[in-house]
């Protein structure tokens, strides 16, 4: 098979070679898009016409207002498909099929050329939607026979499967649709499968899309705990009797139901996109994967309507690429904002968490410097005072603190009302900084001891995601480390430090 | 019971052989597991351990062998075994709940495109609390450590209410806590009159915890009563003579740095 097709792009290549070079007087750019536009020799109109008009009112109108019924109807079709394509996106960018998705619509492009072809010899028309469609599934279904084949039969790994089959049936396919141009002619419009194009789209051709979207939307809806099981433990999957291959088979027949109602709509090259930026997107606003379903739906579905709006108002504009752009800034706008993973919610996470350390890295230093003077001058009870006044330097010594870092934190444990500065620029703990700085101490003293007698207990109870241990114990830990340590607690409720204070410095 | 031919021996593999693009994994491996007992599987890495277990599911095609659960096949019995994989065969990112999780041993039960009822997630928070993380049934699982990953694992397992038990590595790269939390829900289920068939790493801990152990390397070395079997000579067997410190140090950083 694939001898045939390559034979194929060999013969047809020539074919295309001629063409270009009867083109001659256009510049090289131009000749790129014409192989790209390859329904342009017998529409004139779209090889010559790619200036993009300003709409006029009255256009806005009927986009804006959804004033004339086809719009409307290819609005909501498009709607639809990216509904249903975050929603299926999301089950297979889980189980990591993502790109199988790309190489199936990849794909369709042989099919739908072929059918173009074949179908007056069948006594069919030949620009009939039903069969170009037919068409482009047989050969998506192809291509992911033939994947599965070179993977399963050869040595070689999955990526490189679909490598070779992608570029392999869209080749063909190109070379497929260049014949049809010479030999059939008017096969303007076979174009629009490759970037999409809803300006050429019926209300019927919608609909179709509507129903089918409607009909995925239903099929996941009633295995979606199947699919989850799938995705997330295919061997627990197997062991309990689900049929794994079928269930696989199942999700892989809907991501082909997808993008071959999507073809019109977003065209071939793009298609991927609506299977995995929704998806991906929504993954940075919910751990939850009924929500991040939801939201992958939403964001495809307003990646749909206004790729298609835009799409309608500037005539000459694929609508694949206007759909795929709207997804996109959805995307970053998600990557950034998340509320679940986004970036900003992980640099301020880590912000409060590395000033919450450097809060108990201060008062801890001051504790213990006050403890050091109080033991010098035997005379004094054992209680700590809150009028000692530290100095700013024998603080800056017992941290690689710069002196901005430390005067920013000690003006914010100010703020809070844990130290005053004297009137000899010293530093005094107030009545609660000493009780705060007491509790702070007693843990870590608490931690360190425990991590010396009982260390192999501890990384458990833990919550993983922190690195600093330390500063993320929960009381109810600090509970059992007193009971486990009760013996070596001083009277005063403050454990006694496990090592010479000057080596503060290296711990934390 | 379903049948007249239920027997009371909960496994029995005979002369079971599975091959990988023809070079066989495991090789006419046959032993019968007594009722109501801890079986430790031990062998080497490359042994085909977890090849047999998922050989006994039907999850990796047989070239030869029968298997036969409580005196059946795998497929008439499988509600009566309960699997508790690898916990690193899994993406632990994966956007679901602890309950969630746990919740997937009760599908079958569920049945197809049924939802999950209220009693099912009770069903599973009391699994959760025999485990003894009943308080992190919300979490998210990427949220959990090794230990707890592992105990979700296991009331998952629990929740169906099986007879056997099948286990791939639950004690690998857990801390202890989570290690004696584990043997003591082991030694209840044996209380209860459950079987549970435990692929080890720690020979150490074998004679402890089990009271049969089959050794393992490609074809069975040894199996019986964990007195009798686990050997000095045996295991110098299993191990091909390789038995050093050193080489389970080696294994030790290497599943370290894998769960890193």
């Amino acid at each position: 098979m694939t001898f045939l097709l390559l034979s194929l792009m060999w013969f047809t290549s020539f074919g295309f070679q001629f063409t270009v070079s009867d083109a001659a007087e256009f510049p090289v750019s131009a000749q790129l898009v014409d192989a790209a536009n390859l329904g342009s020799f017998a529409a004139t109109d779209t090889l010559t016409d790619h200036s993009l008009t300003w709409p006029t009112w009255s256009e806005w109108k009927k986009v804006l207002f959804l004033r004339q019924y086809n719009t409307r109807v290819v609005m909501l079709g498009t709607m639809l498909l990216g509904m249903a394509g975050g929603i299926v996106g999301s089950f297979t960018l889980l189980r990591r099929r993502a790109l199988m998705g790309d190489a199936l619509s990849h794909a369709t492009l042989p099919g739908v050329g072929l059918a173009f072809l074949l179908a007056p010899m069948l006594g069919l028309d030949g620009k009939s939607l039903l069969v170009l469609l037919t068409g482009a599934s047989l050969s998506g279904i192809a291509g992911v026979v033939a994947i599965l084949y070179v993977r399963n039969f050869t040595q070689l790994k999955e990526d490189a499967a679909l490598g070779i089959v992608l570029s392999v049936f869209f080749g063909a396919g190109i070379s497929i649709l260049t014949v049809a141009q010479q030999r059939a002619g008017n096969a303007a419009g076979l174009e629009s499968f490759i970037y999409g194009k809803t300006a050429s789209m019926t209300s019927s051709d919608a609909m179709l899309i509507g129903f089918s979207g409607l009909f995925v939307v239903v099929v996941i809806g009633l295995i979606f705990k199947e699919l989850t099981l799938l995705c997330f433990d295919e061997g627990f999957a197997g062991s309990r009797g689900y049929p794994v291959l079928l269930l696989d088979l199942v999700l892989m027949a809907l991501v082909v139901i997808i993008t071959i109602i999507g073809l019109q709509a977003v065209g071939l090259v793009l298609m991927i996109a609506l299977l995995v930026i929704p998806a991906a997107a929504a993954r940075f606003w919910t751990h939850d994967l009924k929500k991040m379903t939801l939201i992958s739906a939403g964001i495809g579905g307003a990646g749909g309507l206004l790729g298609a709006a835009v799409s309608a108002l500037l005539r000459n504009l694929p609508s694949g690429p206007m759909i795929v752009l709207v997804c996109s800034s959805l995307f970053f706008v998600s990557m950034l904002l998340g509320t679940a993973r986004g970036v900003l919610v992980r640099v301020i996470r880590r912000q409060r968490l590395n000033r919450s350390i450097d809060h108990q890295h201060l008062l801890r230093g001051l504790y213990e410097l006050l403890e050091a003077r109080t033991s010098e001058n035997r005379s004094s009870s054992k209680t700590l005072s809150t009028t000692t006044g530290i100095a700013f330097t024998a603080l800056l010594s017992i941290r690689s603190w710069s002196s901005f870092r430390l005067t920013r934190e000690i003006e914010r444990c100010r703020h809070a009302g844990f130290l005053v500065r004297n009137a000899d620029a010293s530093l005094s703990l107030t009545d609660t900084g000493l009780a705060e700085a007491r509790r702070l101490v007693h843990e870590h003293r608490l931690w360190e001891l425990y991590l010396i007698t009982h260390a192999e207990v501890a990384p458990g109870r833990v919550d993983q995601s922190a690195d600093a241990i330390e500063h993320v114990l929960e009381p109810e830990l600090i509970a059992r480390l007193e009971n486990l340590l009760r013996q070596d607690l001083e009277a005063k409720g403050v454990a006694p430090s496990p090592h010479p204070i000057e080596s503060i410095g290296d711990a934390s | 019971m379903i049948s007249t031919s239920q027997s009371a021996v909960p496994l029995s593999v005979k002369d079971l052989t599975v091959a990988w693009y023809r070079k066989p994994v495991i090789w006419d491996v046959g032993f019968d597991v007594t009722p109501g007992q801890l079986v430790g599987v031990v062998g080497p890495n490359g042994a085909g351990k977890s090849t047999l277990l998922k050989a006994i599911m039907d999850l990796v095609p047989r070239a030869s062998g029968r298997i036969e659960i409580f005196g059946q096949t795998y497929k008439q019995n499988r509600a009566r075994v309960g699997y508790v994989p690898q916990r690193e065969s899994v993406d632990w990112d994966f956007p679901v709940s602890v309950l969630d999780v746990v919740t997937m041993g009760l599908y079958g039960k569920i049945g197809w495109c049924m939802p999950v009822r209220r009693k099912h997630r009770d069903a599973a928070r009391e699994a959760l609390d025999r485990v003894g993380i009943g308080e992190l049934a919300d979490r998210q699982i990427s949220q959990l450590s090794g230990g707890q990953q592992q105990r979700t694992f296991l009331a998952r397992a629990l929740v169906q209410d099986a007879d056997l038990y099948l286990m791939d590595e639950p004690f690998a790269a857990v801390d202890a806590a989570t290690e004696k939390a584990i043997v003591q829900i082991l030694r209840e289920m044996q209380k209860n009159g459950k079987t549970a068939i435990v692929i080890h790493h720690d020979l150490h801990t074998v004679p402890e915890y089990f009271d049969s152990v089959v050794l393992l390397n490609m074809r069975v070395v040894a199996s019986g009563p964990t007195d009798t079997v686990f050997t000095r000579e045996n295991l110098e067997k299993t191990y091909g003579g390789r038995l050093t410190l050193l080489d389970e140090a080696t294994e030790a950083m290497r599943r370290r740095e894998r769960t890193l």
